[in-house]
């Protein structure tokens, strides 16, 4: 008897500690399949019945969803990309040279709020013409990007043993050639790692967009974020575009949750 | 993966490589190159940047010139600026301290073996990953307070309804409740990753001198948990100062300006107001206050390590 309430406390444990999480996107598809009327129903309807479409269509057809969509895409591959291409070599230099004080900067531009960064570039990037364009959001989201990437690869680095890389500059192999294709191929679950986490801290990012965008260049968290602003009753499309944000992320977490709680756990990382 | 919260740290040891093989290490520098220049040009020169445009009066479309320390004093006595201090420390204290209880809590039940485990964890940690706008959103529409669900819910308790972020006092506790529900994941990551590198023995042993689970959990588990939870309670800290996507969405600062916090302040400061120089010497200060107490954080986790 004894035992079983313990089970049963624990249970309940568990269901405490895991349905805030689910109800809150539970009930975010319930308001995106729901019309407006069942939607501001008290006390609230919680399952659609019958479920409608109707949200989902109107967010493409009033706002220009798929343009945002589209700008989401290439920043955050691009930052991500860019961010592997610098930010790998990075963290192998750093491991390799036991760099503490460039790791320190890398922990420096962790803890700076996202903001202060944005005064001057705001600036820079209008003396240069950039405004109005994607450049200057790319260029801003590797100030997350390359971080992660670099730290992540710091720890994987130094977790390898040097030995293969040693024997193969023994053999006269150049330290490019060494991490070319020694170091670089041992590194690929590192790899995986950051660039899943770089890839979903920038597709989260709000701030370096809401202050860099324009009406063409808005990414998906923006506009998400304009449409509270401008039909603040229309509950129905608000929560469908929400859903369709922060889907592609929830999914990858669900797909790639072994990486993520490693990289999460070693790192600490995150962006913003 | 080396999953363990330990090679967090690895890059601040001190260098125990001997002249010869760092002369070696040398050459690795043009590995750093790139992300040097990277660093240099989009972190590097906006700091100093900022520091020298914190010494002007900086309109947008309207000029510049040099003013001293001028801002800064302003700064200083400017009462929105300071109360806006004072809320960001309040918003942090409790941004901090709830999930950290709930998160060593949620690792403690997490590290047990039960059914459907790696489910739940994984739906555990989904708040941290989700994007923060969208799920503001949803947050919003479910404070309001005729037609929100969570008045709902609280009436099916028979709890009276809140205003949630509609009432200048109830708006930070609220607002401290989404933070607490995004971050949560983090801290529960952190200690499970430093319970998994707990050591057996000191359990058994203290089960065989007939110790209670609490009594063990206290002396025995904490203690040696403490290094996890200092980086743990570091990164909450730091991440509650600069807590802005879910602020800005859901209140933009009010009801009037309470819950204005530093960053909120800044953001208007510079991109609704375009005082650049004035937003630039609210940027000094704030980073000087965020570096100030992860420093304090880092020294007693040093005194906590001897």
């Amino acid at each position: 008897m004894k035992r079983f309430l313990e089970k049963l406390g624990f249970g309940v444990a568990v269901l405490f500690l895991v349905s805030p999480a689910i109800m809150v996107f539970l009930w975010m598809l319930s308001l995106s399949l729901k019309n407006e009327l069942d939607n501001t129903a008290f006390p609230p309807i919680f399952i659609p019945n019958p479920p409608v479409w109707d949200n989902f269509i109107s967010v493409f057809q009033n706002n220009n969803f798929l343009l945002y969509t589209w700008n989401s895409i290439v920043v955050s591959f691009t930052a991500t990309g860019l961010a592997i291409l610098i930010g790998v070599p990075a963290g192998y230099g750093i491991a390799k040279m036991q760099a503490n004080k460039a790791a320190m900067l890398i922990l420096i531009a962790r803890i700076t709020p996202g903001l202060s960064y944005l005064i001057p570039l705001f600036l820079l990037f209008q003396w240069l013409g950039l405004t109005g364009t994607l450049t200057p959001i790319v260029i801003t989201h590797l100030v997350i990007t390359v971080p992660i990437v670099v730290w992540v690869m710091i720890g994987f680095f130094e977790g390898l043993p040097g030995e293969l890389e040693e024997a193969a500059l023994v053999d006269g192999a150049t330290i490019w050639q060494a991490f070319r294709h020694v170091a670089f191929p041992l590194a690929m679950p590192g790899i995986t790692v950051a660039t899943i986490l770089s890839f979903i801290f920038s597709w989260n990012n709000f701030i370096f967009a809401m202050v860099l965008a324009g009406r063409e260049t808005r990414t998906l968290p923006v506009a998400v974020n304009n449409m509270l602003t401008f039909e603040q009753i229309s509950w129905g499309p608000l929560a469908a575009a929400a859903l369709m944000v922060t889907l592609p992320v929830l999914l990858l977490t669900l797909a790639a949750q072994k990486q993520i709680i490693a990289g999460l756990t070693a790192g600490g990382v995150k962006g913003g | 993966m080396s999953g363990n919260a330990a090679t967090h740290s690895a890059p601040l040891a001190p260098a125990v490589a001997t002249p010869r093989r760092r002369n070696y290490a040398r050459r690795y520098w043009m590995f750093v190159v790139p992300a040097g220049v990277v660093v240099i040009s989009v972190i590097l020169f906006p700091w100093l940047f900022t520091l020298f445009m914190s010494t002007h009066e900086w309109k947008i479309g309207g000029g510049h010139h040099f003013v001293g320390l001028d801002n800064y004093k302003k700064l200083f006595t400017d009462e929105r600026f300071l109360w806006s201090m004072v809320r960001t420390l309040y918003f942090t204290a409790l941004a901090v301290i709830g999930p950290m209880v709930l998160g060593v809590a949620a690792a403690l039940v997490f590290n047990r073996n039960f059914p459907l485990r790696g489910l739940a964890r994984t739906i555990f940690i989904l708040p941290m990953m989700a994007t923060p706008v969208a799920v503001a959103l949803v947050w919003t529409m479910m404070f309001h307070p005729q037609l929100g669900v969570l008045n709902w819910l609280l009436s099916q308790f028979g709890i009276p309804p809140s205003m949630w972020v509609y009432d200048a006092k109830t708006v930070i506790p609220t607002l401290v409740m989404v933070e607490i529900w995004h971050w949560t994941p983090l801290v529960m990551l952190i200690t499970l990753g430093g319970l998994a590198s707990l050591p057996q023995d000191p359990y058994e042993a203290a089960k065989i001198d007939g110790a209670s689970p609490l009594q063990s959990f206290w002396h025995i588990t904490l203690p040696l948990l403490a290094p996890f939870l200092v980086v743990a309670l570091i990164i909450r800290t730091i991440d509650a100062l600069k807590a802005f996507d879910t602020i800005y969405v859901i209140t933009q600062g009010g009801p009037g300006t309470s819950s204005e916090t530093i960053n909120i302040f800044l953001y208007l400061q510079g991109f609704a107001y375009y005082n650049m120089g004035y937003a630039s010497a609210v940027v000094v200060v704030f980073f000087t206050m965020i570096v100030g107490l992860a420093s304090l954080l880092l020294w007693t986790r040093k005194r906590v390590k001897a």
